[in-house]
């Protein structure tokens, strides 16, 4: 029961941090726990689509089908935590000031939700089909103790939650008013983490060149497949031994984000500084 | 993949692609022995093991791998040497590549079972 656990545990780990930083990315967003619940929604169905066309997926594209639909809605949601980082600089000002000084919800933030809900959506229907295949496997054909598989896999699924909770919460300790700067920052990471990762599906798929295979090696000192290496391949885009494409791609997409982001701070300042 | 050229349409490619595949499994099962390189690599899965558990492959070269799995459990190949995750549905199969690699030894196993599914690939550098 607590392999099973583990593996499940394993699996959403990243789509339980990931759902963590959207949380406290919309904080102060009027309707945002409606979004983000149904982005998670759409993700548990879209996951129990891709799991029921794995075979299928898995022959598209010569064989790499696999590599090149992971790699495809990760471009996806890049673009939409792209899209949210724009919208922020526009709004993040009058974001604060609502949540300060109104005590209100910032409306009309429809756009940047549907954006949000989107890469919530994508997080989880990645690591999700694999959960789901791997419960169905189990459901359908038993194995020695079913029961406390199943009950394992649960119990995993609530440990995702859990840490989604965890760094949601974790992150609101931060004064509101750095709070968007913060989870701007964390915003890009991830979106940089997510390209450099797209690229390396591309270079599986045989569609980019590696650049070179691994430009160093820092699996004696972390390696990316223990859970705090996923954690932070996840929340940073982390990688013991990152291909040249990756590294390239992680560094233009982390610059072009931040240079999006400081637009925020050249607007005016705030009336009252935090400090 | 590096057999397949580039041809204008996408059918024609996939077409291409199948042909080679096709050719490249019958050289690799007719051929192996007297180039001592082996293109494409099939690995069974049953009762959560892997045949062969270990294999070699040529360095610098991108390899062909058909994972069978004869299991009526889902499984992911999961490599952190060759960087790879693929996820075989149960009586399934996939399909994908690996390296160039360098010469070395790199391991993989079965996520959902590792306790039993683990394997090993050997890169040799070619002789000549």
């Amino acid at each position: 029961m607590l392999a099973a656990a583990l593996i499940v545990f394993r699996e959403v780990l990243e789509a339980g941090l990931i759902v963590g930083v959207v949380l406290a990315a919309t904080e102060g967003v009027a309707g945002r726990a409606r979004w983000v619940a149904g982005g998670i929604g759409a993700g548990v169905v879209g996951a129990g689509l891709v799991a029921l066309f794995a075979q299928q997926l898995s022959e598209a594209f010569q064989g790499s089908g696999q590599a090149v639909f992971n790699a495809a809605i990760l471009i996806a949601a890049v673009v939409m935590l792209t899209w949210h980082i724009l919208w922020m600089s526009r709004h993040a000002r009058e974001t604060v000031r609502h949540m300060k000084s109104l005590g209100q919800e910032l409306t009309a933030g429809e756009t940047t939700l549907l954006a949000m809900a989107t890469v919530v959506a994508i997080a989880v229907l990645r690591e999700g089909s694999e959960v789901v295949l791997f419960l169905y496997g189990i459901a359908a054909f038993g194995g020695t103790n079913p029961a406390a598989m199943l009950s394992g896999g649960l119990l995993g699924l609530a440990g995702g939650a859990a840490v989604s909770f965890a760094i949601y919460r974790g992150l609101l300790a931060i004064p509101t008013s750095k709070l968007f700067a913060v989870t701007n920052g964390l915003v890009a990471l991830l979106a940089a983490g997510m390209a450099g990762q797209a690229a390396v599906y591309l270079v599986q798929a045989n569609l980019i060149p590696s650049l070179g295979d691994q430009v160093w090696d820092t699996s004696w000192l972390l390696r990316d497949d223990g859970l705090l290496g996923r954690a932070l391949h996840a929340l940073v885009g982390y990688s013991d031994r990152p291909m040249g494409v990756q590294l390239a791609t992680w560094l233009v997409v982390l610059a072009s984000l931040m240079a999006f982001g400081r637009k925020m701070g050249t607007l005016r300042k705030p009336p009252r500084p935090a400090t | 993949m590096a057999v397949c050229p580039f041809t204008p349409k996408p059918v024609a490619r996939k077409a291409l692609c199948l042909a080679a595949i096709v050719a490249l499994a019958g050289a690799a099962w007719s051929g192996s022995a007297s180039a001592g390189v082996t293109s494409a690599i099939t690995l069974t899965l049953k009762n959560h093991r892997f045949t062969p558990a270990a294999f070699t492959v040529p360095a610098g070269q991108k390899v062909s791998v058909i994972l069978i799995n004869q299991d009526p459990a889902t499984e992911e190949f999961d490599s952190h040497d060759l960087r790879l995750e693929e996820v075989v549905t149960p009586m399934g199969h996939v399909r994908f590549d690996i390296g160039p690699l360098t010469a070395g030894q790199y391991s993989f196993m079965g996520e959902f079972h590792a306790a039993t599914a683990q394997g090993k690939v050997t890169a040799v550098q070619a002789e000549r």
